[in-house]
């Protein structure tokens, strides 16, 4: 059961469950930070929808850093490579990423109502550069990024920041903001009163909602009429050392498409990736706010899911060298740590997801103006 | 590689982390003393504790979110600007930050919302478990950091494996349970604690002195100086040096930090003060102290601590060993098969991260002579003065902070902490010193793994990332300007929480007579 091939399988799943749990939960924060000046006017109705947020963004943060560590832990070789290589775009996430936790503190600690609308701002900014770079990142993921590997392992990236922005990594990055401000709206349309915001929000929902199933089918026909995609030419051993000097790729047009008529249960993923969005229209229409999040949540599962499930067993091809592909079979740590992870993450996932649910628990509820007037400890 | 990048890599991970650790340690010692003030609210049911834990708990919030902010950086930055060494040794390394997000963070910032918000939502004992768990993620996560960061100091139960270029790890266990880790745990953990004592100590001292707030001022400093004379004497006792016989590396850090350039019989003396020569290898005016650092180190009268020299020429064997091992890498690489090759690779094995050394100045260890050995095995030694220094300003902070905390526990005990205002003066002056320890600590302990990111397997200079010198430059300037900007705020927010002190619009202490303020501020 937990031979190797199993091991790598279950921590190519992991890693998806790290990402898709950081998207549902820190992507609405990044969702309502990108909408924030747009969706609330004054300054109450903004700090209505900050505190939307505010009891549980540090915890929805840590499935990031989690899912970097994950990373670290179970692929090093997808941390070292993909990080060190888009060094710039990565700068541009963790700065926005850092001014946004401190946005949401700092920004209604001081009466000032010039410090508090370039707050606004930066928050805006802290929300919608991860969620249009994370998007532009995964473009390049599924396109290839320019690196290689020498003999000793050590890789080396040729290309720089402006090298990311091509049309169909942009095309990405948008589809990205427009998942994750729907996700966003859906939350606010939840958590804030009935009013010029609740109603606002609904708006932006149903503009993104829209946008994601264009820009997802924008995304689906340029992997198929395009020359996106490679793939393996050597045989794999799901078995093998980790050295992805031993795998030969080739580039190969409409490659991203193969799995689903090998597997076509895989079609699932992109399925919940359209039908998702369509429910978080219906719900935004008829005004049931849990079932227009249920929708948004389902869509962004359905969306990531399907760009795992488009490369495997790819996880960051190379564009340059075919000899130094990652790939799920020549990427990871070894059995053992693997082995040690998996322990640890069935162990304390569960008792995470526990406590996290329990902390949404004691904090659900719509926040009204009212409230954010008279509670002292809110932001 | 060039070495402009490295020096740059290294800069920027200094600065990075120098300022992660600006907040960490507040949060450490804080949290656990919020959990101390809040029991008492909890077990006497006094209200002045409650607005003693919700102001403490304020500031504590401001300081908490740079630390989680500033904490994101240090974990992708292993990845963005040190790649070779997340290659290297992320069959290990990764594990215990990974196990730190599950375990321990995820924990401390789940709850750290819940405990800002949560307080009428939750019975008192609720909010106090809340709290407690706060405490216990942030500590946990500084069990995980340093145990990661432990084995950077000593690199136990792995073995480099040719095949995938790597070291992979071959016992856990060891990982977990290594000497170094644990003993720079608690030194790490209770220096949070006294740092966080001092903060408490030197606010309620401004208090005092301004008159203000005494109710709040005098309890929040009893709490503050018995926490911090405890943990000041666990900052000294249970300091580093426990660790410091273990490996070659750790030996050379106990022989710079002491200025020790030759082996002296045991037992060895203490050098107070003195200048180190780096030049001429001597301690010019040294004043030692007899047998002190043989007792401290050794633990006994009878080892010797050996000498910088001692162990330069014992590099230079490991060095010689070591290229052996290099060469049947390379020959393993093209022909993995090859038993002879591999034979001669597990017998010189531990020795490979030396010839690496040699990458600094020859592209090829195996062409490197005799002569060239012997000099590379200098580059062993770390930044004498440095660490000379750094030692000793950190450990005279150390010995200040246990008279400091003895006299508050002394006045305290009398009940007339709040009336000696010398000592008030003396404790608010005293608040950026711990910091400074703190930090010094941190140069002492990475400065001193130098020319190692990984004690014995892998030179700092080979670890780093193939970036550019401008992509370096952009970071550096974009993290500073941040980062820099931030610290303003911060301290100006600090610096308003504490004037507006621990009064609340609805909720307030009786104050004492003659401290009411004209007009109660909001919170």
């Amino acid at each position: 059961m937990f031979d190797y091939e199993n091991l790598r399988l279950i921590w190519w799943v992991l890693m998806g469950v790290l990402l898709i749990g950081f998207a549902l939960t820190d992507g609405y924060d990044l969702g309502v930070a990108a909408l924030l000046p747009w969706v609330a006017k004054t300054d109450s109705e903004r700090r209505m929808v900050i505190n939307t947020v505010g009891p549980n963004w540090e915890g929805n943060f840590v499935w990031f850093i989690t899912g970097g560590g994950a990373i670290f832990a179970a692929w090093p070789f997808v941390y070292a490579v993909s990080f060190s290589g888009f060094y710039l775009a990565m700068f541009l996430v963790l700065a926005a990423l850092i001014l946004r936790p401190v946005g949401f503190k700092y920004r209604s600690k001081r009466e000032d109502p010039a410090w508090r609308s370039r707050w606004d701002y930066a928050l805006f900014v802290g929300g919608l550069v991860p969620a249009l770079v994370f998007g532009v990142a995964v473009g390049n993921v599924l396109s290839g990024a320019p690196f290689r590997l020498d003999s000793d392992l050590r890789s080396f990236y040729e290309g720089g920041l402006l090298g990311l922005f091509t049309p169909f990594t942009l095309l990405c990055g948008l589809l990205s903001v427009a998942m994750l401000v729907l996700h966003g709206s859906a939350w606010i349309a939840i958590k804030v009163e009935h009013g010029p915001v609740h109603a606002r929000a609904k708006r932006f929902g149903t503009v993104a909602g829209i946008a994601s199933i264009l820009l997802f089918a924008g995304g689906w026909a340029f992997v198929a009429f395009t020359k996106i995609g490679y793939r393996i030419v050597t045989t794999i051993d799901p078995f093998g050392q980790s050295n992805p000097l031993r795998t030969t790729s080739e580039p190969f047009a409409g490659a991203w498409l193969v799995n689903y008529t090998i597997h076509p249960w895989m079609m699932i993923a992109p399925v919940l990736g359209f039908a998702g969005a369509a429910l978080a229209l219906v719900g935004i229409r008829r005004s049931s706010e849990p079932l227009a999040f249920a929708g948004s949540s389902l869509s962004t599962v359905g969306i990531i899911s399907t760009v795992g499930l488009s490369m495997f067993p790819y996880i960051l091809p190379s564009s340059i060298d075919m000899h130094s592909s990652l790939t799920v079979w020549n990427a990871s740590s070894t059995a053992k740590t693997l082995g040690i992870m998996v322990f640890v993450t069935v162990v304390f996932l569960p008792i995470v997801l526990a406590y996290t649910s329990w902390a949404f628990k004691v904090m659900w509820g719509r926040v009204t103006t009212e409230e954010v007037r008279t509670n002292p400890d809110f932001y | 590689m060039d070495p402009g990048v490295i020096d740059l890599s290294r800069l920027q991970f200094a600065l990075t982390a120098l300022y992660h650790f600006l907040f960490v340690p507040l949060t450490l010692g804080l949290s656990f003393m919020l959990v101390i003030m809040e029991s008492v609210y909890v077990m006497t049911n006094r209200p002045i504790w409650r607005v003693i834990t919700r102001f403490w708990g304020r500031l504590f919030a401001i300081n908490f979110v740079l630390g989680v902010s500033t904490g994101l950086t240090m974990e992708f930055e292993f990845g963005t600007n040190w790649s070779y060494f997340s290659h290297y040794v992320g069959d290990i390394f990764g594990a215990p930050l990974a196990i730190e997000g599950l375990m321990a963070f995820f924990l401390e910032a789940t709850m750290v919302g819940v405990m800002f918000f949560g307080w009428n939502r939750l019975s008192k004992l609720g909010h106090l478990v809340v709290t407690f768990l706060v405490a216990l993620g942030t500590n946990l996560s500084a069990l995980w950091i340093l145990i990661a960061n432990g084995w950077m100091q000593n690199p136990v139960g792995a073995q480099f494996n040719p095949e995938t270029m790597r070291m992979e790890v071959a016992d856990f266990g060891q990982v977990l349970f290594n000497p170094i880790a644990q003993a720079k745990f608690v030194h790490t953990v209770s220096a949070g604690y006294v740092c966080a004592s001092v903060f408490v100590l030197g606010v309620s001292a401004f208090y005092l002195l301004k008159g203000k707030y005494r109710g709040v001022a005098k309890r929040s400093m009893a709490v503050a100086a018995a926490f911090g004379l405890l943990s000041s004497l666990s900052v000294v006792v249970l300091g580093d040096e426990s660790g410091y016989a273990l490996t070659d590396n750790q030996k050379m850090k106990l022989a710079a930090i002491e200025s020790a350039w030759h082996t002296a019989p045991a037992p060895a003396g203490l050098t107070l003060f003195g200048l180190p020569d780096t030049t001429t290898h001597t301690t010019r005016y040294a004043v030692e102290v007899p047998w002190v650092l043989g007792l401290i180190a050794t633990r006994s009268l009878d080892k010797e601590v050996t000498g910088m020299s001692e162990l330069v020429l014992k590099a230079q064997e490991r060095i010689t060993s070591g290229v052996i091992a290099y060469d049947a890498v390379q020959k393993l690489k093209v022909d993995p098969a090859n038993v002879a090759e591999r034979a001669r690779f597990e017998a010189h094995k531990r020795d490979l991260g030396y010839a690496l050394l040699l990458k600094a100045h020859v592209a090829d260890p195996r062409t490197a002579s005799p002569a060239l050995i012997a000099k590379t095995a200098w580059d062993v030694v770390p930044n004498v003065p440095l660490m000379f220094w750094s030692f000793r300003i950190m450990a005279f902070i150390g010995f200040y902070m246990i008279a400091l905390f003895a006299t508050a526990f002394v006045l305290a005990s009398l009940r007339r902490h709040d009336s000696t205002r010398w000592f008030l003066r003396l404790a608010l002056f005293s608040i950026p010193l711990p910091w400074v320890a703190i930090e010094l600590g941190w140069i002492l302990a990475e400065i001193g793994r130098q020319p190692w990111a990984i004690e014995g397997v892998l030179p700092t200079f080979l670890a780093a990332s193939s970036l550019s010198r401008g992509a370096l430059w952009t970071t550096i300037f974009g993290f500073t300007a941040l980062y820099g900007v931030l610290a303003v705020i911060e301290v100006r927010l600090m610096l308003t929480s504490i004037k507006k002190g621990p009064f609340e619009h609805h909720d307030d202490p009786q104050p004492e007579p003659g401290t009411l303020p004209a007009t109660p501020l909001a919170a």
